[in-house]
């Protein structure tokens, strides 16, 4: 266990800059056991959280954070920070909205400012069937208690007074689905938080170690692995560790991984990009998203506007920038924004998105025993991090599918029983 | 930007084609029990490296053919209709 890490606090703060001490470092860099109860792949926010999770909640402190880079490096500092829960099916609406839940008192859960605003959030509607697409998913969002509802092209005037709401642009806003429990939160803050929260509770987080190989033993494909098979441990390039259970908490390399075991996903990755401007002055008051125009947008307390567009048609590992990524989404924001056309673009970036052919995620056990699933998170992983951690922890604590992923099994591909999430992430399809 | 060689209508930017996928041998529909079908389906091998995969020119002939494209660098060999 050792001590408590210190508690962040105003006193704190105050003592730290009078006596000029230095912080303790938020979490260790423990030596690698050579075994452990749980062996986590992915020292992002959904592999942390399941550890802080497994910890906090069930007492298993005996895990193992395994990431090849460093911690929050990959997809969890790479996303547009966007939570919402306004889903369109009824298992999504649920699970996200647990998320949301757990990121409003995340901030004291895990004493550290994570800086949610609850800010509210827009789906621009700019013809027909969106706005009644619009209309189904309020419908749904009301009948599981969600805020949600449409709005008209007045009242979005008056949630965000920057955009274009006349009838005389080439895609004229019919209306949105206004969602205000929906905010933006700081990804990074949110990881360091579990990372914290986790190391505090013993959880080894070790980086800078790549994953080889996971042992599998008597299973059916080859070199006993695949369906019917046991997890014995994982081989890493810092040496082998014996574990029980192996979690695969990647995203981007979700599939490399889960080969090693011999589970074959339905997932093909893709880029995508995302840029932030030069900060101004705040003027968008709620986060802005539009469907038909590939893009979402929102604005930093830096002032920043950090913009998203959909995924990259073509399935790549290479996360280089594109200028005709630049060029669309310029075009499609100044279609919502005439007025920010002096601004310039600060940088752009791009991470791997695991796409999942009904846009859910694929949780939970699988066919080798010990082997369990956190990925396909698309580009919802963020949203989802506190509750896929919080339901994963309990599904490894208890050796039983908790019940909000249940839909999400790898068996519903082999089932037929599809989850077709088309309120994911509102870009694209 | 990757280019694309169509047969036909030679160097194009990716954006004019359709990215289909992997290529994944297609089991005979008549013999494949439901779960080699759905494997069929959904299952994708998405290498880091060589893949050998269908493309469709959308917005030239129309026409779908094959190549090898390695997912770590987008640099593309070979070429053949199907």
């Amino acid at each position: 266990m050792g001590k408590r890490p210190p508690k962040y606090s105003a006193a704190a703060l105050i003592k730290h800059g009078l006596t000029r001490g230095d912080w303790p470092r938020m979490w260790r860099r423990p030596e690698m056991r050579d075994s452990y109860d749980v062996v986590i792949i992915g020292a992002g926010l959904h592999g942390l959280a399941t550890a802080y999770y497994l910890a906090e909640n069930h007492g298993i402190t005996n895990v193992a954070v395994i990431d090849k880079g460093y911690v929050g490096g990959g997809g969890s500092g790479r996303n547009t920070a966007i939570v919402r829960s306004n889903y369109l099916t009824p298992e999504g609406v649920a699970f996200y909205d647990r998320s949301l839940s757990l990121y409003k008192t995340m901030a004291n859960d895990l004493n550290l400012n994570v800086m949610f605003s609850e800010r509210g959030h827009l789906t621009l509607a700019h013809t027909d069937s969106a706005l009644r697409t619009m209309h189904w998913r309020a419908e749904v969002n009301k009948l599981q208690g969600i805020d949600s509802s449409v709005i008209d092209p007045q009242e979005v005037k008056k949630q965000a007074p920057s955009l274009d709401v006349s009838e005389n642009t080439r895609y004229p806003i019919l209306g949105a689905l206004h969602h205000p429990p929906g905010g933006i939160v700081r990804h990074d803050a949110v990881v360091w938080g579990y990372a914290r929260g986790a190391d505090h509770h013993g959880v080894h987080i070790i980086q800078e170690t790549e994953v080889l190989d996971i042992n599998v033993e008597g299973g059916s494909g080859p070199g006993g692995k695949g369906a019917g098979g046991k997890v014995t441990g994982v081989r890493t390039s810092r040496g082998d560790i014996s574990a029980p259970i192996v979690v695969n908490c990647t995203a981007g390399w979700a599939s490399l991984i889960s080969n090693m075991a011999g589970v074959p996903l339905p997932i093909t990755t893709h880029p995508l990009q995302a840029a932030v401007t030069e900060p101004c002055k705040v003027f968008l008051p709620t986060v802005v998203v539009s469907g038909s125009l590939h893009v979402y947008v929102s604005q930093t307390d830096r002032g920043e506007l950090v913009f998203g567009a959909s995924v990259d048609p073509v399935g790549t590992y290479r996360v280089n920038g594109t200028l005709e990524f630049t060029e669309e989404l310029a075009g499609h924001v100044l279609e919502l924004m005439p007025g920010i056309s002096k601004m310039r673009l600060l940088r752009q970036w791009s991470g791997l998105c695991d796409m999942t052919p009904d846009y859910s995620p694929v949780m939970g056990f699988t066919p080798v025993e010990g082997y369990l699933l956190d990925v396909g998170w698309g580009t919802y992983g963020f949203k989802a991090g506190p509750v896929a951690g919080e339901t994963l922890a309990e599904t490894i604590a208890t050796g039983r599918t908790a019940d909000l992923i249940s839909p999400f099994g790898i068996e519903r591909f082999t089932h037929g029983d599809l989850v077709g999430e088309k309120g994911a992430a509102a870009v694209g399809h | 930007m990757i280019i694309v060689p169509c047969p036909n209508c030679g160097p194009r930017n990716s954006g004019d084609l359709r990215n289909c996928g992997e290529n994944i041998p297609r089991p005979d529909p008549s013999t494949a029990s439901l779960v080699e079908w759905r494997e069929y389906l959904y299952m994708r091998e998405n290498p880091a490296g060589w893949v050998s995969e269908t493309w469709y020119c959308r917005g030239g002939c129309r026409r779908y053919f094959t190549i090898q494209r390695n997912t770590m660098t987008n640099e593309i060999r070979g070429q053949e209709a199907s």
